[in-house]
């Protein structure tokens, strides 16, 4: 990845040259990159594969077709191009699960950190801010904070983001304290090596694993929250495609016409599958112990 | 131990005080007021203040508060704006459907998971792991209402075998259940999987083979035992998030649990029964995690020997 010569270098190179090796002799993770790679182009590309006004512009004489040559995915009960709505949909749901788990593991795995590293008051005292958060319903602080922000975009991936913080303190201090409790940190703490150096140098790494695989996966659990939230009618509103406020729209005619709510399910489903699939390979491949 | 346990109950207080905070100053930023919700749209300007000051509305938010915590000590957590009964009485007509779906899908999900899960990791890359790893993926990847909507297409429109909505009898949870046990069941299949194999590894596990332990010995006793610590994590993540999250299956199903009668209280800024749902849930929550945690010290003896020496 990195070019740049000198001797330490070299070794960084060869350990994720190694990773990445390892990833792509994984099948069915390479499929999920593959997968992801093609939504992910289809969201920057939206534009290009088919014009934003076929999913926005009401016509009310081609309502409710089934697919065709012309509607791939069929029309909805407005005559809008389900297909279109798809395409342009994966860019808001995509936005608010990345956005949402980078801010989130962030400042999660900060606090995190540090509460398993130093346990005692500290880690009593981020654990009991974050089962305060963490006892409200997560649906219900996500819905009432929407509620209260005001239904768009940007307070949508807020709210995501701030009603998960806990969930990550919980990830990434589990992994850590599985690590602090291991005989080579002790041996290290035996040696006189400074705290920084031990969590830098022994903990992060031992402990990094799990937590890429599940940020990699909160990706997938993001989107399909903003779904369910949408899903309720409060997250971003019609006429803007959005995958799970068209299975809300498509709600009351699924029983006459099921693909209204076949295709932008399959959509997030999708998504969600190929980020967890490459979130397992990223697993496999970042541990060979487990490899034989 | 108990003192422990004694110590966490206190605790539960000014957490719970907090949450009533946190949820009270979400719901006070939403726009809207009393006053106009209970006489509706036809009601003078001066009615709708006078409604808005007998409530108290117009006094500061600190003092608001203050007051529902006192009502609330006392088991009284107020009235309905909307419909005008109280909403414990709301809250408990409709606490049976919600716990009878969480509790179902609960014990559905770990056990199916967890049988699942061992038995993928003691017979890794076999056709059974591949298929169940498989199927997991898609189930935990696929949103669970959206599930629901598929299980009601094939189910109960199709086969007409099942009921789509509605929540009289038995017949009518068993396809809210397997929706809602979907995810959860397929997070534990990974987590019991991905932990078994794990310890599998450990040179223990080699120790007691190497001294002649039958196999199944060794999956249950030291394996299996080792292995629960995430799998709990896990249990208690996920019964928290059901809790709430019934959510979007309840309205999928038309249920009328706890879910629906917030998420209706939400959209018509109905602030007690939000404020009153949400505290329930969250104590419910609270202790749950509490009891997470004990089961942390009785799975791992390094970590009760943490507690015990405070």
């Amino acid at each position: 990845m990195n070019d740049k010569t000198g001797k330490i270098k070299i070794k960084k190179k060869s350990q994720a040259g190694d990773i990445w090796r390892r990833f792509l002799k994984n099948k069915t993770a390479v499929l999920g990159l593959v997968i992801f790679s093609i939504i992910m182009l289809t969201a920057i590309f939206a534009d290009l594969i088919i014009p934003y006004d076929k999913g926005i512009t009401q016509n009310i004489l081609e309502r409710l077709q089934g697919p065709s040559a012309a509607h791939w995915f069929g029309t909805d009960n407005f005559g809008r191009d389900i297909f279109t709505r798809v395409v342009h949909g994966s860019r808001n749901s995509l936005l608010v699960g990345i956005g949402a788990v980078a801010i989130g593991i962030t400042v999660g795995g900060l606090l995190g950190s540090v509460a398993g590293f130093y346990g005692g008051k500290i880690d009593s005292v981020i654990g009991r801010i974050m089962d305060t958060i963490m006892s409200i319903p997560l649906m219900l602080l996500v819905l009432s904070l929407v509620t209260a922000l005001g239904n768009s975009l940007i307070n949508v991936l807020l709210a995501m983001m701030i009603a998960n913080i806990p969930q990550y303190v919980r990830i990434v201090r589990a992994a850590i304290l599985s690590v602090v409790g291991q005989d080579y940190i002790e041996a290290a703490r035996a040696c006189g090596t400074s705290d920084f150096a031990i969590i830098v140098k022994h903990v992060i790494p031992n402990a990094v694993g799990p937590i890429i695989v599940q940020a990699t996966m909160a990706v997938g659990t993001m989107i399909l929250n903003a779904a369910g939230i949408s899903f309720l009618g409060m997250g971003i509103q019609p006429p803007t495609p959005e995958w799970g406020s068209m299975l809300n729209e498509g709600k009351q005619f699924m029983t006459m016409y099921p693909y209204i709510v076949v295709f932008p399910g399959i959509a997030i489903g999708l998504t969600a599958l190929a980020l967890n699939l490459m979130g397992d390979g990223l697993r496999d491949a970042l541990d060979p112990k487990l490899k034989d | 131990m108990s003192k422990y346990i004694i110590r966490r109950l206190l605790i539960l207080i000014p957490t719970l005080l907090a949450v009533i905070f946190i949820v009270y100053f979400i719901m006070d930023l939403t726009p809207g007021d009393p006053g106009t919700l209970i006489l509706g749209e036809q009601a003078t300007q001066e009615e709708i203040d006078a409604k808005n000051e007998e409530l108290g509305y117009n006094d500061p938010f600190l003092v608001r508060y203050v007051s529902y915590v006192g009502d609330l000590l006392h088991g009284d957590m107020g009235e309905s704006w909307q419909s005008g009964r109280s909403v414990m009485g709301e809250i408990l007509s409709r606490l049976p459907v919600t716990v009878t779906l969480a509790v179902g899908a609960i014990l559905l999900g770990t056990v199916v998971g967890i049988l699942v899960g061992i038995l993928s990791a003691v017979k890794q890359y076999s056709f059974l792991d591949f298929s169940a790893t498989a199927i997991a993926m898609a189930l935990a990847s696929f949103p669970g209402f959206w599930i629901g909507m598929m299980l009601i297409l094939l189910f109960s429109l199709y086969l007409g075998w099942l009921p789509s909505f509605g929540a009289g009898s038995f017949k009518h949870y068993i396809l809210p259940w397997v929706t809602t046990a979907c995810p959860f069941m397929a997070s534990q299949l990974r987590m019991t999987r991905t932990s078994m194999l794990e310890v599998i590894r450990m040179d223990y596990i080699r120790t007691a083979r190497a001294k002649g332990q039958t196999e199944s010995k060794i999956i249950l006793r030291h394996a299996l035992r080792n292995a629960l610590l995430p799998v709990v994590t896990i249990l208690g993540i996920n019964f928290g998030a059901l809790l709430g999250g019934t959510v979007t299956i309840e309205t999928v199903f038309t249920l009328p649990g706890v879910g629906t009668l917030i998420i209706e209280a939400i959209r018509s800024k109905d602030v007690p029964v939000v404020t009153g749902a949400t505290v329930m849930l969250a104590s419910f929550v609270a202790v749950l995690m509490l009891v997470v945690d004990v089961l942390y010290a009785y799975i791992d003896p390094r970590i009760k020997s943490r507690y015990m020496k405070k």
